[in-house]
């Protein structure tokens, strides 16, 4: 049986609010399929499932707010065919990855002591199946259940049980321990008498106030932790031009290509080629991505940000990529973001756009160790094969964690960005 | 279509990308990138809705006649009057 839980979205989420299932139990599901709706700080994100199979119990109420790694639901996987009669035993190695990574606390929360670094079970039972179970921590049911209720984030918690499994007792003892250092938990138990009826249609709505709080948390962090260095280059981009009005002039408006395609597309295959810049620093260690998810930082209307992920992007096509862009900018203004959208980009790219200012210096979103900022093109006098003419110029800039890389290669990695531009029709 | 279906047409489209906008409010002659701090993808958005709505072609080359609200006016007008010419 498969746990579909609630999944981190972000190294600042600590818990989420249930808010619409979009399956019922004995529904069949299909890896990648939506299943529900859970409203965070970032606004309302729509959450796949990792499992295909089928839905055996919802265990979580609407209007829930539980933490991250709870379990929402139980899916029965085509592997395990038809339920057993008896629940099973207590596991003392259920599929567990090692704690405290994707549901890494974000401050302000409860210290961590070191034991909470639980180990590794020496042989998962199946293979990891989901960036959402990399939150997973050893626990007992009984122990889980405890915490689920009151609101007790488990990486926080130092287990003593087999293989560094979190007991009952264990969650006792973090309760109390939590006690007071949590002066607002922002993790509440439900509150019956406030649930709305649940048949309540959800209206996708950005809460502008609470994603302001979510990007301050990400930010603050950021200067907080990571040694920042940056980088800037010059770059001509009237081969770009040229080459979009070219390739637009015969296009209708449907299939037409924006500037900032290229420079993601750009960003993802020198990412590739750079892998220091590409992954997540977590745990005291950086982790190189083996895929590149470019997060497109995407401005809100009213005073909002969001980087949500354009999957493989070095890897799709421009058209594809634009027609993916286009729709990921639309949903996220619309406040329809999915759950790995937020939870994997592996490094993120900012552009002004046509407006605006020349320049860009980004903060890196953690755990992610680079951010390239791309300012508005502007003319310039220019000097090409000797003669100097007007150019169109755009100033790239890079944001990196010298954590793990130095100013030499991330110098090589904006260089490359700006050398892959000059070949708009080879992207 | 008469003039002021195309007006209404192209405040439709924008409200739909700026609801929070007033458009009586803005000048008919103000750079609606500007005033409606709508960006590049906005603008295209834009673009393509109004080619589906009118059926009128809008190259790229056009752009800077459409980004005042009297330019898309005009604009979309004599391109609707010579589609049907």
């Amino acid at each position: 049986m498969a746990e579909f839980r609630m999944p981190s979205l972000g190294a600042d989420m600590e818990a989420g609010t249930l808010v619409e299932w979009l399956v019922k139990p004995g529904a069949k599901v299909k890896r990648g399929d939506i299943v529900a709706v859970v409203e965070t700080q970032k606004g309302a994100i729509e959450i796949e499932t990792f499992e295909t199979g089928e839905v055996e119990k919802l265990l979580v109420d609407l209007d829930t707010k539980v933490p991250v790694g709870t379990p929402l639901a139980l899916i029965r996987t085509e592997a395990e065919g038809k339920p057993a009669a008896v629940p099973a035993p207590e596991k003392p190695s259920p599929p567990a990855a090692p704690a405290v990574t994707a549901a890494e606390p974000a401050p302000p929360t409860v210290p961590v002591p070191p034991a909470a670094a639980v180990p590794p079970p020496p042989a998962p039972a199946r293979p990891m199946a989901a960036p959402v179970a990399e939150g997973r921590v050893l626990a007992s049911p009984a122990a889980r259940r405890l915490a689920g209720e009151r609101g007790l984030d488990l990486s926080t918690v130092a287990g003593t049980g087999p293989a560094g499994a979190i007991t009952y007792a264990d969650v006792e003892r973090g309760l109390a321990e939590a006690e007071p250092a949590v002066p607002a938990a922002p993790v509440a138990p439900p509150e019956p008498s406030e649930k709305p009826p649940p048949e309540k249609k959800r209206v996708p709505t950005l809460n502008l106030e609470a994603m302001r709080v979510a990007i301050a948390a990400a930010m603050a962090r950021s200067k907080r932790e990571i040694p920042h260095y940056y980088l800037e280059h010059q770059v001509d981009v009237t081969a770009c031009e040229r080459w979009l009005s070219e390739t637009n002039a015969s296009r209708p408006p449907d299939s037409r290509l924006l500037m900032g395609a290229l420079a993601i597309k750009a960003v993802a295959l020198a990412a590739r080629r750079f892998p220091a810049f590409n992954g997540f620093y977590r745990d005291n260690k950086f982790e190189p991505a083996p895929a590149v998810h470019v997060g497109v930082a995407i401005a809100i209307r009213g005073g909002g940000l969001a980087a949500p992920a354009l999957h493989d992007a070095d890897k799709m096509p421009l058209d594809e990529l634009m027609s993916r862009m286009r729709d990921l900018i639309q949903r996220t203004r619309a406040g329809r973001i999915r759950g790995s959208e937020m939870a994997d980009p592996t490094i993120t790219v900012s552009s002004l756009g046509e407006r605006g200012v020349e320049v860009l210096y980004g903060i890196i979103y953690p755990p992610q160790v680079a951010i390239v900022g791309m300012g508005k093109a502007v003319v310039r006098p220019w000097v090409v094969d000797g003669a100097i003419g007007p150019r169109s110029v755009v100033t790239l800039t890079l944001s990196a964690d010298h954590r793990v890389s130095d100013g030499h290669a991330g110098a090589l990695f904006l260089a490359e960005i700006g050398k892959l531009l000059q070949e708009p029709d080879k992207l | 279509m008469s003039d002021v279906d195309i007006r209404k047409a192209v405040e439709e489209e924008l409200n739909n990308i700026a609801p929070e906008i007033d458009l009586t409010a803005v000048s008919p002659k103000a750079d609606l990138r500007e005033a409606l701090d709508i960006d590049s993808m906005d603008f295209l958005n834009f673009i393509t809705a109004i080619h589906h709505r009118l059926g009128i072609d809008i190259p790229e080359l056009d752009y800077p006649k459409l980004v005042t609200l009297e330019g898309a006016v005009g604009y979309l007008t004599a391109h609707r009057k010579a589609a049907k010419d």
